[in-house]
């Protein structure tokens, strides 16, 4: 990924000196053509061709800041009820993910999804603790969610 | 014309939502109640008054400041990090859940670690 993305910007320099335009409209025009050349030599490399990544995260931005709203909604909903009807607890999930960006991206995502807050990763990083606003509701549904989490991830590091 | 409603729209929705984030503060049970409402609502109201902001600079005086734009980001990336730390410190030093609580899977967890180290 980060070797591909090293090498655009190689090819998009040198597209700069061979049309001697130095600005920066030259070196973007530089880097998209540095683009078509490396999606061509796509087959030549180990990993696959970086943009697939590139969207990937894209998704997962978009999915972080759909969960922000959903969430506000959630909470404000608890908020103005006018008889609190939350039941808060504590409940354990296991993780399939294992490397630390993988853990800590799964924990802000879930201190960000409807009524849940991570407390606590335990030392093996294989199980979450996870505060509900509102256990009752929510444990299959969560579990939902967190496959659509995991899945967004590992997208984006594997 | 559209803009000024967007920039209206944007920075009131914010200032709801802080809003009704500090309502939450007071209604809400205990410690991590609070923190839900805390965290979720004055992100997301702090973030919109900004992106308020920026569009107000950027359609009335034609100046982009992209310091707003930062901003934006650390508050989206620091937010969670910090409802996260505040949470686990209350819960490590024995911050009881509110009596509506239905479920303490991390209670056991903790007690049988502190068998282990003796403490």
């Amino acid at each position: 990924m980060a070797f591909q993305i090293v090498l655009n910007g190689l090819l998009a320099l040198i597209w700069m000196l061979l049309a001697n335009d130095m600005t920066f409209v030259g070196f973007v025009v530089g880097y998209f053509i540095g683009m078509a050349f490396l999606f061509g030599l796509r087959r030549f490399f180990k990993k696959p061709f970086y943009l697939r990544k590139v969207w990937a995260i894209v998704k997962l931005l978009g999915l972080f800041l759909k969960e922000l709203v959903l969430s506000n909604i959630a909470v404000i909903g608890h908020i103005v009820r006018p008889r609190l009807t939350v039941r808060p607890g504590v409940f354990a999930y296991r993780t399939e993910l294992r490397s630390d960006w993988e853990v800590t991206l799964l924990a802000c995502l879930i201190t960000l999804t409807p009524g849940t807050l991570t407390l606590e990763v335990s030392p093996g990083q294989d199980t979450l603790y996870i505060h509900a606003i509102d256990i009752g509701d929510a444990d299959e549904l969560k579990r939902q969610i967190k496959g659509s989490f995991e899945r967004a991830i590992r997208e984006v590091t594997r | 014309m559209i803009g000024e409603w967007l920039v209206a729209a944007l920075i009131l929705l914010g200032a709801v939502l802080c809003a009704v984030s500090s309502f939450g503060l007071i209604r809400m049970p205990d410690v991590y109640t609070r923190s839900h409402a805390a965290t979720k609502s004055s992100t997301l109201g702090v973030m919109s008054i900004l992106l308020g902001a920026f569009l107000y600079f950027l359609l009335m005086h034609q100046v982009t400041s992209a310091k707003m734009l930062l901003a934006i980001a650390f508050l989206f990336a620091t937010a969670p990090v910090a409802g996260h730390m505040i949470g686990r410190a209350a819960y490590r030093s024995g911050v009881p859940l509110s009596e509506r609580s239905v479920q303490d899977d991390l209670a056991k967890k903790l007690r049988s670690e502190n068998k282990r180290t003796g403490a």
